[in-house]
C-alpha cells in the first residue's frame, strides 16, 4: 500500500460519519480534485487567517475558509466530507476570501464542492435545497432568476409593512415603469421572447443541467422536463 | 481520475523550486489569448465600438469602455425588485442622445442561481453566456452588463473558455444546435464603468445641488473581488487602493464621500441566504454595514453599484429598526443618483417607492417636494387603473424635472 496523505498524517479529522463508507468520501474528494478549476483555486495555505478575517460567514456561523483550504491541501477526506455535507452551504459566495496572499480561492473551492454535492445527490444537499425549488423553477423556465410576484408578504415579513403595500400595488406599479421590456411584467423580470426561452431549454438539456435537477429534486425535474419538452416539440 | 497525493509526490515537489507559467498567473492579461483564438477561427471576438474611452484597471491595463451602441444585458434583480435602477440607466442614455438596445432576447446569466444552489455546470453557464453574447453580436451592438454578479460571473466564464479547449468545443457544439456563433466580447463591461466615464457629462447637466450631501459607498464584491484585475482603479481614489467607480461619479456631482471602517465587507446578500436564510443577511447588513456607517459618519445616503447590494442594504434595515438599532439610511445605485441629479422624476424614473428605507428626509434635504411628484405619479396610476392609460412610457418620463434648487 503506497503512503498517502490519508494514511500518513496523524492530524486528520476523526470519522464523524461512520455511516458513509470511506470509499464514498474519497470519491467525492477526487471528483472535486479532478475539476479543471481545482488547481487554480488551491496553492497551499500559510494559515495566516486573512481569509477568515475577511469572511462574512465566519462572523455568524461555525465556518472557516481556512479550514476548507487546509483540509483540501492535506487531502483530509474525512474532514472534507464534513465540509461537503454541511459547511459549504453557509458560504455567502462574496469571494472576500480571495484576499489570500497565497492566491487561494476558498470560495471557488466551495463552488466546486457544491457542484459535486449536487451531482452526487447527497441527502444533506437535498435538504438544504428543498426550500429553493421555486427559484430553480423560475430561472430555468422563465430565463430570469427573480420576479416581482415572488415578493409575497408572508415570505418577506421581515422587510416590514412596505412588503404589504408593495404586494397590493405591484401590478399597477409595474405598469408605471417606462422601460419597454419590463413594463407590466409581473411573473418575470422582463419580457423574454419565446424563441429565446426555447434556446435556453435546449441549453439545459444539452449540457446535462436537467440531470442535475433530477438528482436533487425528482418532482421538480418531472415538472420542468414535461413543460420544456412540450414547448420544444411545439416550437 | 486523479488520485490522492502520495508523500513521495510531495517530497519530490518540495525538492526543487516551482516555476509557474506567468501566462497562468491570476494577474495575466488574457486578451492576447483571445486574439490567438480569433486568429485560429475558434471564436468571434467582438470589438468595442467607437467612440470608446480607455480607463486604467487594477494592474495598469487600459480597458475600453463604449460610450454608446450598447446592448443592455439587464439584471433580473434590478428589473424585478428595483426597477428604478434599470430605468435610470436607460434615462441617462436617452438624456445624452446615445444609441442603445433594450433587448427581449436576453436571459439572466443564471449566476445568482449558480452561486446559491450550484444546480448548474461549467458548460451550461458558458452556453448561457455565449447565447447572450451571440445575440448581442447579431444585432451589431456591444453588451453592457447591468448586474455586478453577471459581470463577475461572465469574466470567470470567459477565463474558463479561454483556458479549456474541451469546454470551448462543448459550448461550440451547443451553439451550433442553436445556430449561433461562439462570440466573446473584447471587453466585459459593467454599467458602472460607463457611469464612471460619463460622469463629466452628467455633471454638465446637473440641476440638483448635492454639495450638502454626505454619502458612503458600498463596493460590490462581484465587481472587484471576482477577476480583480479587470476592475477600474484610479490613483486619485484612495491612492489607487480601492476601486474607483461610484466614488468618482459621486465626487463629480459634488457629493462628499465619507469613508468607514467596514468598506471591504460584503453586504450580506449571500445568494441563497437572501432567499431562504435571511437571518444571516439582515444581521450582517445591519451590524457590519449600515450601523457602522451610521455610527462612524452618519451619511445621508448609501450608494452602491449592484443589484443584491441595493436590495440587501435597503430591505434589511426594517428588522434593525424593530430591534432599536442605529439604522435609517436610504440606499440608491450610482445610476439613480446621477439621474436624480440631472432632474429625473423621483417616481416615474427613479422609482423611490420600490425602496423601503425612508427616502423622504433625503429628498427634503435636497429641497425636493417629493409629495408634489408623488401626487403627479398618483394621477398616472389612477389613469392606469381606470384603463385610460396603458402605462408610464418614455413620453411621460423623458422630460427632466426643473427642481429649481440649483
Amino acid at each position: 500500500m503506497p503512503t498517502t496523505l490519508e494514511n500518513w498524517n496523524p492530524g486528520k479529522a476523526e470519522n464523524r460519519h461512520p455511516e458513509v463508507a470511506y470509499e464514498v468520501k474519497e470519491r467525492l474528494f477526487l471528483e472535486t480534485k479532478n475539476d479543471p478549476r481545482y488547481h487554480e483555486f488551491l496553492y497551499g495555505c500559510y494559515e495566516c487567517g486573512i481569509c477568515v478575517s475577511a469572511c462574512p460567514t465566519a462572523r455568524f456561523y461555525d465556518y472557516s475558509p481556512k479550514v476548507i483550504a487546509q483540509a483540501m491541501a492535506r487531502e483530509d477526506v474525512e474532514r472534507i466530507y464534513d465540509i461537503i455535507s454541511e459547511d459549504i452551504w453557509n458560504c455567502a459566495q462574496c469571494f472576500s476570501c480571495v484576499r489570500c496572499p497565497r492566491q487561494n480561492n476558498p470560495g471557488g473551492l466551495v463552488t466546486i464542492l457544491r457542484e459535486v454535492a449536487v451531482k452526487s445527490g447527497l441527502q444533506e444537499t437535498k435538504d438544504v435545497l428543498q426550500g429553493y425549488s421555486r427559484v430553480i423553477y423560475k430561472v430555468m423556465l422563465k430565463g430570469n432568476q427573480v420576479s416581482p410576484d415572488m415578493l409575497q408578504p408572508d415570505l418577506f415579513a421581515d422587510w416590514g409593512p412596505w412588503v404589504q403595500n408593495f404586494s397590493a400595488n405591484m401590478p399597477i406599479w409595474k405598469k408605471a415603469i417606462p422601460v419597454d421590456s419590463i413594463r407590466g411584467v409581473t411573473d418575470a423580470a422582463w419580457k423574454v421572447d419565446r424563441k429565446t426561452l426555447l434556446e435556453l431549454y435546449t441549453i439545459w438539456f444539452e449540457t446535462g443541467s436537467m440531470e442535475i435537477i433530477k438528482e436533487v429534486d425528482e418532482g421538480l425535474y418531472d415538472l420542468l422536463s414535461d413543460i420544456m419538452q412540450e414547448e420544444l416539440e411545439e416550437g | 481520475m486523479t488520485e490522492l497525493t502520495t508523500v513521495e509526490e510531495i517530497l519530490e515537489r518540495k525538492s526543487h523550486s516551482v516555476r509557474r507559467d506567468p501566462k497562468l498567473a491570476h494577474t495575466h492579461d488574457m486578451h492576447e489569448s483571445l486574439l490567438e483564438l480569433e486568429a485560429k477561427g475558434e471564436i468571434i471576438l467582438q470589438r468595442v465600438p467607437e467612440p470608446f474611452v480607455e480607463v486604467t484597471t487594477k494592474y495598469g491595463r487600459l480597458k475600453k469602455i463604449p460610450v454608446e451602441h450598447t446592448w443592455h444585458h439587464k439584471s433580473c434583480g434590478q428589473c424585478g425588485h428595483i426597477p428604478g435602477y434599470t430605468s435610470s440607466i436607460f434615462w441617462l442614455h436617452r438624456q445624452l442622445g446615445l444609441d442603445y438596445v433594450d433587448p427581449t432576447d436576453q436571459t439572466s446569466c443564471t449566476g445568482w442561481n449558480y452561486y446559491a444552489s450550484a444546480t448548474s455546470n461549467m458548460a451550461a453557464q458558458a452556453s448561457v453566456m455565449s447565447r447572450n453574447f451571440a445575440t448581442a453580436y447579431e444585432t451589431g451592438y456591444f453588451p453592457l452588463i447591468h448586474c455586478g454578479t453577471s459581470f463577475g460571473h461572465y469574466k470567470e466564464v470567459r477565463e474558463q473558455l479561454v483556458q479549456d479547449k474541451e469546454l470551448r468545443d462543448e459550448v461550440r457544439r451547443v451553439m451550433d444546435k442553436l445556430g449561433k456563433p461562439l462570440v466573446i466580447p473584447e471587453e466585459i463591461v459593467h454599467y458602472s464603468e460607463w457611469v464612471h466615464i460619463m460622469r463629466g457629462k452628467f455633471a454638465e447637466r446637473q440641476v440638483v445641488d448635492l454639495s450638502g450631501i454626505t454619502a458612503t459607498v458600498h463596493p460590490a464584491c462581484h465587481y472587484y473581488k471576482v477577476v480583480a484585475e479587470d476592475a477600474i482603479y484610479d490613483p486619485d481614489i484612495y491612492g489607487g487602493q480601492r476601486m474607483a467607480t461610484v466614488t468618482t461619479m459621486l465626487k463629480a456631482l459634488g457629493i462628499n464621500v465619507a469613508d468607514y471602517s467596514t468598506w471591504f465587507d460584503c453586504c450580506g446578500f449571500g445568494f441563497r441566504h437572501i432567499l431562504v436564510e435571511r437571518d444571516f443577511t439582515r444581521s450582517f447588513a445591519v451590524q457590519r454595514k449600515i450601523e457602522v456607517m451610521k455610527n462612524e459618519v452618519n451619511p445621508d445616503l448609501v450608494v452602491t453599484h449592484d443589484t443584491g447590494c441595493v436590495t440587501t442594504l435597503d430591505k434589511s434595515q426594517f428588522s434593525g429598526k424593530a430591534h432599536g438599532r442605529n439604522v435609517g439610511i436610504p440606499v440608491l445605485s450610482d445610476a439613480q443618483v446621477a439621474a436624480l441629479a440631472m432632474g429625473a422624476h423621483p417616481f416615474r424614473v427613479v422609482q423611490f417607492h420600490w425602496h423601503s428605507t425612508d427616502w423622504r428626509p433625503f429628498l427634503e434635504k435636497l429641497g425636493i417636494d417629493w409629495q408634489k411628484y408623488w401626487d403627479e405619479f398618483q394621477v398616472d396610476l389612477d389613469a392606469i387603473r381606470a384603463g385610460t392609460k396603458s402605462g408610464v412610457t418614455w413620453a411621460d418620463a423623458d422630460q427632466p424635472v426643473v427642481y429649481g434648487n440649483k
